[in-house]
């Protein structure tokens, strides 16, 4: 199953190797992580998404919580919560399909935020699974490039992950 | 008080009341050894080789409870350590390591002796630093300190830049008496509401068995330990670290359990219907087959890591908490309690413990002509009245310490039991002869592990740390070849050395004493002889039977119930040997 993890760890260098070490080093798989500091710049937000049955999942969240440099964190699959994920598209246009992209991008609530004679780049933000959509929905041969920044999440409610 | 920052390093193992630092020097050191130089409070132990300096801290810890503290260089001094690093933290041995590392300027250059040394030991440590300005380094070495003492016990690094330790830059002093670490707050108590429940689970057991580990050890709570097993009339078996723990000689142990633990350990343990695990970690070699272990049992498990709690084994009651307070918490509730277990039940289940313990599966040859190894570990411990520190290297030696050497205190037995290290016995003999000087220290070892490390045998006459060393010479990497004779029909492949040194000869040019020992009559008048030389360090050399095997032994991959013994009950002595 898959599980999204919100991790605070102390904003320090080779942080970041700690994390994505135990997972190498444990045979723990990483589908995405992004990390960012926080509002208090001592501390970094980590999110990962991983996937494994109850016990790995449970062993990947003990694993990450002996880490010192780990402060707290929350597996957000437990509760309701909130994900999104950026994207940019960078999209072949011609004159017979600039008006299709364009409107695909509105229904998809993405932006066109740079435009060349036979390209556009579109922004979008949206849960992992409305960016596949909208990439499943270009042709194959318009994608020029897609960045994607993985997922980040926060959870409903009034609890917040702090120190 | 204003001190460079060697100075501040050397004053932090001071107010940490440092007795002895392990190492050897280098570029990227020097600065600090020149602050050792002008001082006398921690004394500086020079060893031969880096990976020794790791072992003998580390065995120095395993023996006093304190932290061992090694000092390398940068580069290779860094890169030596990680065997032994990496020993300690298989083992949660608490264990500092300062390291030097090429000026803060140059690092990421590929200077002269730089390596990577946070990277290289990040998966071998509890944690590591690297040390970024001189007014951090009395905090980090507090921290270090306490991360790797605290809690679950490791190895911790702190790497120093040279820069760091210039002598030109002074900076106040300042010790701090304790650290709050906002990510770091390891368990103490136990939860209340799941002791009470496994203390009511103690009381329902109709065939209980209590398996403890290295944790009892590192959390000194064999007093307690003992307590709760005899108030319970429980048998209880140590894992290999956790012998020690529980007095051996005692009616309720029933041996080490695991893949050469005794018959009737590993037959309590899968005939059980409920298992303490006090401080153990359900490690591959206690476990056997994973899918076959224990069928019938609940488990209760405490541990201070809670990481280590359902990790290869599903566990029905976790307590997370360390062992000595959590098994004071159980005496007192069990004290309380009303209840008792079923007497009528455990007469049964002792029973047939009984009957598994008749079996005698540690039996061996005793009319040999040849040195049985197993006779010699006997004979070290009639002669040394079972109170000596047993340090070891990693093979058949080990294990037959393990299993004719009956400890009845903890930390006597000092192993490398995890990440199971050559080399290991004889550095860790002279830390332990270091923290104990008025104490017998033996290492057991064989002639392939001896030769890993064998130059400390120079450190062990600088520093007149006389141990004693009780080679059980098989010309052959014993365990090695045990294995290739049960499952590679006895291809003995690179598992002999055609040549070895004459250990005699060997020990008398380090300024020991060297003995050889050929028949099994000599064996115990050589040992007497030997420990009678109080203030020598003697290297026995014991030619022993090359052919002889560890039993019992549960094959890789195989349960508790399927031992491979010496014997059938009542089948002639021994088997041919090819």
């Amino acid at each position: 199953m898959r599980h999204i993890i919100s991790i605070l760890i102390e904003n320090e260098s080779g942080a970041l190797s700690r994390v994505s070490g135990l997972f190498s080093a444990r045979g723990y798989n990483i589908e995405s992580l992004t990390v960012a500091p926080t509002e208090d710049p001592s501390l970094s937000r980590m999110t990962l998404v991983t996937r494994g049955n109850d016990q790995i999942i449970e062993q990947i969240t003990k694993q990450l919580n002996k880490l010192v440099d780990v402060v707290k964190l929350n597996d957000l699959a437990e509760s309701v919560h909130i994900e999104r994920e950026l994207m940019l598209v960078k999209i072949r246009t011609t004159e017979g399909t600039r008006e299709e992209v364009k409107s695909l991008s509105d229904i998809f609530r993405g932006k066109i935020i740079d435009v060349t004679p036979n390209t556009y780049v579109v922004e979008m933000t949206g849960p992992s699974d409305k960016l596949d959509a909208f990439i499943n929905a270009l042709s194959e041969e318009s994608i020029v490039e897609v960045v994607r920044s993985g997922p980040t999440g926060i959870a409903r409610g009034e609890k917040g992950l702090q120190v | 008080m204003e001190l460079n920052g060697g100075e501040i390093i050397v004053q932090c193992l001071k107010d940490e009341g440092v007795e002895y630092i392990f190492g050897y020097p280098g570029g990227a050191v020097l600065h600090l050894y020149d602050a050792i130089f002008h001082q006398d409070d921690v004394k500086h132990i020079l060893v031969r080789h880096e990976q020794g300096a790791t072992h003998s801290a580390d065995a120095y810890a395993r023996a006093t409870g304190k932290p061992g503290v090694v000092l390398v260089t940068s580069g290779p001094g860094a890169t030596n350590a990680v065997t032994g690093i990496a020993t300690a933290y298989m083992d949660s041995i608490p264990m500092v390591i300062i390291s030097g590392q090429v000026p803060s300027p140059v690092i990421g250059s590929d200077a002269f002796q730089e390596v990577d040394t946070v990277g290289i030991t990040r998966p071998c440590v509890k944690h590591n630093f690297l040390v970024k300005d001189v007014t951090d380094l009395a905090e980090t070495m507090k921290k270090a300190f306490h991360v790797a003492s605290t809690g679950r016990p490791g190895p911790v690094l702190v790497d120093v830049p040279k820069d760091i330790t210039d002598p030109n830059i002074k900076v106040p002093y300042h010790y701090p008496e304790a650290v709050n670490m906002r990510s770091y707050n390891p368990a103490v108590t136990g939860h209340k509401g799941q002791i009470k429940k496994a203390v009511d689970m103690l009381m329902e057991a109709q065939r209980p068995v209590i398996y403890s580990g290295g944790g009892v050890v590192l959390g000194e709570g064999s007093a307690e330990l003992r307590e709760l097993t005899q108030m319970l009339n429980f048998p209880i078996t140590n894992t290999l670290m956790g012998l020690g723990a529980y007095p051996a000689t005692d009616r309720q142990f029933i041996g080490m359990l695991g893949m050469h633990g005794t018959y009737e350990a590993n037959m309590t343990m899968h005939e059980s219907d409920l298992i303490l695990a006090v401080g153990a970690r359900f490690d591959d070699r206690v476990t056997g087959k994973l899918t076959e272990f224990c069928p019938n049992s609940k488990i209760v498990h405490i541990d201070v890591d809670p990481a280590s709690i359902s990790k290869t084994v599903t566990v029905d009651v976790p307590i997370v908490g360390q062992v000595k307070p959590v098994l004071q918490q159980m005496i007192d509730l069990v004290r309380e309690s009303k209840q008792r277990p079923s007497e009528d039940a455990l007469q049964a289940w002792w029973g047939r413990i009984n009957q598994w313990r008749e079996i005698n599966c540690l039996d061996y040859d005793r009319n040999s002509d040849i040195i049985k190894p197993q006779y010699v570990v006997e004979q070290l411990y009639e002669v040394t009245g079972g109170d000596a520190f047993i340090t070891s290297d990693v093979g058949q030696h080990q294990m037959y310490a393990a299993q004719f050497y009956h400890f009845d205190k903890p930390r006597r037995w000092i192993n490398s039991g995890g990440l199971g290290t050559m080399g290991f016995g004889l550095p860790a003999a002279i830390g332990v002869k270091l923290a104990h000087p008025d104490s017998e220290v033996a290492c057991i070892t064989g002639e392939a592990s001896i030769q890993m490390c064998i130059q400390e045998l120079s450190t062990a006459l600088q520093y007149n740390t006389p141990v004693k060393v009780i080679n059980l010479n098989n010309r052959y990497m014993g365990m090695v070849r045990q294995w290739q004779e049960f499952t590679y029909e006895s291809r003995y492949s690179q598992s002999y050395m055609d040549t070895l040194p004459d250990f005699v000869k060997l020990a008398e040019a380090y300024g020991h004493v060297g003995m050889l020992i050929e028949k099994p009559a000599d064996v115990k008048p050589a040992l007497e002889e030997a420990f009678a030389m109080k203030e020598r360090t003697v290297f026995l050399d014991f030619i022993t039977d090359r052919t002889e095997n560890v039993y019992p032994m549960i094959e890789a991959g195989k349960a508790h119930n399927d031992m491979k013994l010496r014997r059938a009950p009542g089948a002639p002595v021994d088997r041919e040997l090819s």
